[in-house]
């Protein structure tokens, strides 16, 4: 039975393509300039959504690493460094302004390459990014009022690897705090998603920053080891997963290099019985659907207070049942795509391993176009604490569901799990919310809402979600030495 | 008439030792594998002390473990008389300190100096307890109708290696930090110089400190440190002068479950060596988001 009406199906609303500008391949960005290294290696960018060829990409080498972190470095050590905090807030200022302008072509960029839909990519990502480059611009000459006591001074050059699933966010989350605080940066997106980052830095090429101030390195995983091991990077800044967190940890131990992880997640979303349902119900769609499920902090674990268990689930398949899901283009589109081939097998493998643990298994009804990388929303009930699909972060839009009788109760299952990302609590009691909240282990925690995010706001996990905090305040001193 | 030996000089009297045992849960065990080292120190052993085991250290954390809960729920003005209690007990112990000091090696200047220094820190801690929240917590203008604001908890259990050198002050100035916010530790003591922080464990067990909270053992560090650092439930490591290669095996265990390691390399008697950046160390910043409902007397918008 499928819960949408198909007499109230909406009509296409597509955004256009053809305002954007591409190129057919990209070199890598050091010291200021483009650059084609004489190796030639390169890969494609796909749109996960068609499987068609974006732009070929740089498979960077470890001697490119070299001479953007050796561009880093003579930027830091010349000018940069030596700029008043002010002049360096006018260029991040001027950055943010520019990327504002330029809103609706990176939007659509960031969906084609990605999968996301142009919804949220033009009204979370792009103005998002805006939003952290803005607040970070500011903070570039009050640096001595956020340290009580201390005369905070940058580190040097950071190296900074950033995931897919917020491609443009996450290199504003990490470029914005680096930069205001005095230090330089060499940048390597993920290899699935490259084009924002190029584009971010044809738009700081165009701000006029000195060359070398940001580095844009592209290829697969061994160009960010290779960032990360290289003896003249100062700091580590890394999101991504727990596993490759690990890595890094341990390879820079041996070294006096900064370090800040923001990793996995396998957040609680915990629902009691006095919420307010339809709220509640929108939450848990927003918390492990929003971005495909693709996101470190979503609400993939499932808390609901017995009693009002079955209400709950029968809201939530028939608001699953309206989730459009295909083209990430339309701007109806609720669900985008997968994003990319490797992804969905992982997704898919889970999906598995859920049905042969003995949960229950639903997915809402829904057409998926032929081409590209697709996973219809998905649910799984009678979930047990030991199943793999409630213990292991899937990174996709499954949800995996479970009951509690006691404010005890919950908390223990909740926190029973080496990640300490984010949680979500519903509940129309003031005094509860701020029990559960502080009960959480873990370090965003949103009370009646879910995965929203703000400039202002410190973002980061507990445990082994990993340690630092981006955003706010809190998000700079991973950047300085206090 | 007595007997003549009662009545007579020091010199005649056998002297009671004192066996330094661990502090673990609040309570004097020896080690669970019956070993023991001999300190020495100018050619003189300090006596038998316990040579901490991995189970040592298990049970340790396991302790640790069970008391944290409990001491981060007391309130911040609690914890502060806590640490302010310790610090009398210390004062008025000064004079067994200042023989233990003198015996491991110290000068008795300096062993005075770090007496009061260990005291003043202390209290310096206690008047921490109620304020480092205001100082680093925060309430953010997020663009969006919530009430979203960041503070400190406790990271957890954390496992303190304290400095060799500067048995007492390095061992109280890593201490007092890390409970302040609520954590609870493990600390190994100086191998060299065990018998003050045994003392000072002496000093905790009678100052209201719940057992658990700080546990003190005696050993090896080489011997210790892949145990404590790949532990699982261990949140945190702070590592006062060690060497580069122990930093290095510590930080490479640690990576296998995202332990914090702090290391530090401190002159303690430094005044710009106590500082609450040092309780900052050990605790997590917890963001909250709350909905504001936007109502006013002109009416609602949301």
């Amino acid at each position: 039975m499928t819960h949408k009406n198909s007499n109230w199906d909406l009509s296409p609303a597509p955004e256009s393509t053809g305002h954007i500008s591409l190129n057919d391949h990209y070199g890598v960005f050091i010291d200021g300039e483009f650059r084609t290294p004489d190796h030639g290696n390169r890969f494609q960018s796909i749109n996960p959504a068609t499987g068609e060829v974006l732009a070929e990409i740089t498979e960077s080498s470890s001697q490119d690493v070299d001479r953007a972190v050796a561009a880093a470095r003579a930027a830091y050590a010349g000018e940069w460094s030596k700029m008043g905090g002010r002049e360096r807030g006018k260029y991040l200022y001027r950055l943010a302004r520019m990327l504002q302008e330029k809103s609706r072509e990176f939007a659509v960029i960031e969906s084609l390459d990605g999968g996301k839909p142009i919804r949220e990519s033009r009204d979370v990502d792009v103005p998002l990014a805006a939003a952290h480059l803005f607040y970070y611009a500011g903070w570039a000459d009050k640096l001595s009022y956020a340290f009580p006591n201390r005369n905070p001074q940058p580190i040097g050059v950071a190296g900074q690897i950033i995931p897919w699933n917020f491609p443009l966010l996450m290199a504003a989350w990490k470029i914005a705090p680096a930069l205001a605080t005095g230090n330089t940066v060499v940048l390597k997106p993920a290899e699935t998603t490259s084009l924002t980052a190029l584009k971010l830095a044809e738009l700081i090429q165009e701000a006029g920053f000195p060359p070398g101030v940001v580095n844009v390195v592209t290829g697969h995983g061994d160009v960010g080891a290779a960032i990360v091991k290289h003896e003249d990077v100062d700091k580590v800044a890394f999101t991504g997963s727990t596993e490759v967190g690990k890595l890094i940890q341990k390879s820079i131990a041996g070294t006096n290099k900064r370090c800040t992880l923001e990793l996995g997640g396998k957040a609680a979303n915990i629902v009691f019985d006095d919420a307010a349902i339809d709220q509640a119900v929108e939450g848990i769609v927003n918390g492990i659907y929003f971005n495909q499920g693709h996101v470190c902090c979503a609400g993939s674990r499932l808390f609901v207070q017995e009693s009002i268990h079955d209400q709950l689930i029968e809201k939530l398949k028939h608001r699953m049942g309206t989730l459009i899901v295909g083209d990430p283009m339309d701007k109806n589109t609720d669900v985008g795509a997968i994003n990319s081939r490797e992804q969905l097998a992982t997704i898919e493998q889970y999906i598995e391993v859920g049905k042969q643990e003995g949960a229950e298994f639903y997915q809402a009804e829904c057409q998926l176009p032929d081409a590209g990388f697709w996973c219809r929303p998905t649910l799984f009930t009678d979930v047990a604490q030991s199943n793999r699909i409630a213990q292991e972060e899937i990174f996709g839009p499954v949800l995996a569901v479970q009951t509690f009788r006691t404010v005890a109760e919950v908390i223990k299952k909740a926190n029973n799990t080496p990640y300490g990302l984010s949680a979500g609590v519903w509940t129309d009691k003031g005094s509860k919310i701020f029990n559960m909240t502080a009960q959480m282990k873990a370090g965003v925690v949103w009370a009646n809402t879910y995965n929203l995010f703000d400039p202002t706001s410190p973002f980061g996990g507990f445990k082994e979600s990993g340690f630092g905090r981006e955003g706010g305040l809190h998000g700079l001193s991973a950047y300085l030495d206090i | 008439m007595t007997e003549s030996n009662e009545n007579s000089g020091k010199s005649d009297r056998l002297e009671v030792l004192k066996t330094y045992k661990m502090y673990i849960d609040g309570k004097f065990p020896r080690t669970e594998s019956a070993r023991y080292y001999q300190p020495v120190v100018n050619g003189t052993s300090l006596g038998n002390v316990c040579l901490a085991s991995r189970k040592d250290v298990r049970n340790s954390v396991v302790a640790a473990r069970s008391a944290q809960a409990a001491w981060a729920r007391r309130t911040a003005y609690n914890r502060a008389q806590i640490l302010y209690r310790i610090a009398e007990m210390l004062e008025g112990r000064s004079q067994q300190f200042l023989d233990e000091l003198i015996r491991q090696g110290m000068e008795a200047d300096s062993a005075e100096t770090q007496i009061t220094q260990s005291i003043d820190r202390l209290i310096y801690y206690a008047g921490w307890c109620d304020k480092y929240q205001q100082v680093f917590s925060s309430v953010n203008p997020v663009a969006s109708s919530h009430f979203n604001f960041s503070t400190l908890e406790p990271v957890g259990v954390v496992f303190a290696v304290a400095s060799r050198d500067c048995p007492l002050l390095g061992l109280i100035s890593l201490i007092a930090p890390v409970i302040a916010s609520g954590n609870t530790c493990v600390v190994l003591a100086s191998e060299n110089s065990p018998l003050s922080a045994i003392t000072f464990a002496e000093v905790l067990a009678t100052s209201d400190v719940p057992g658990g909270v700080v546990n003190i053992l005696t050993g090896r560090v080489e011997e210790l440190s892949e145990h404590f650092s790949r532990h699982l439930d261990v949140n945190a490591i702070a590592c006062d002068g060690l060497g580069v290669d122990l930093n290095t095996t510590i930080k490479e265990f640690a990576s296998e479950t995202i332990k914090r390691v702090k290391i530090y390399h401190q002159e303690w008697s430094a005044e710009a060596a106590a500082n609450p950046y040092l309780i900052q160390d050990f605790c997590e910043v917890k963001t909250t988001w709350h909905p504001i409902e936007q109502i006013t007397e002109s009416g609602a918008s949301y």
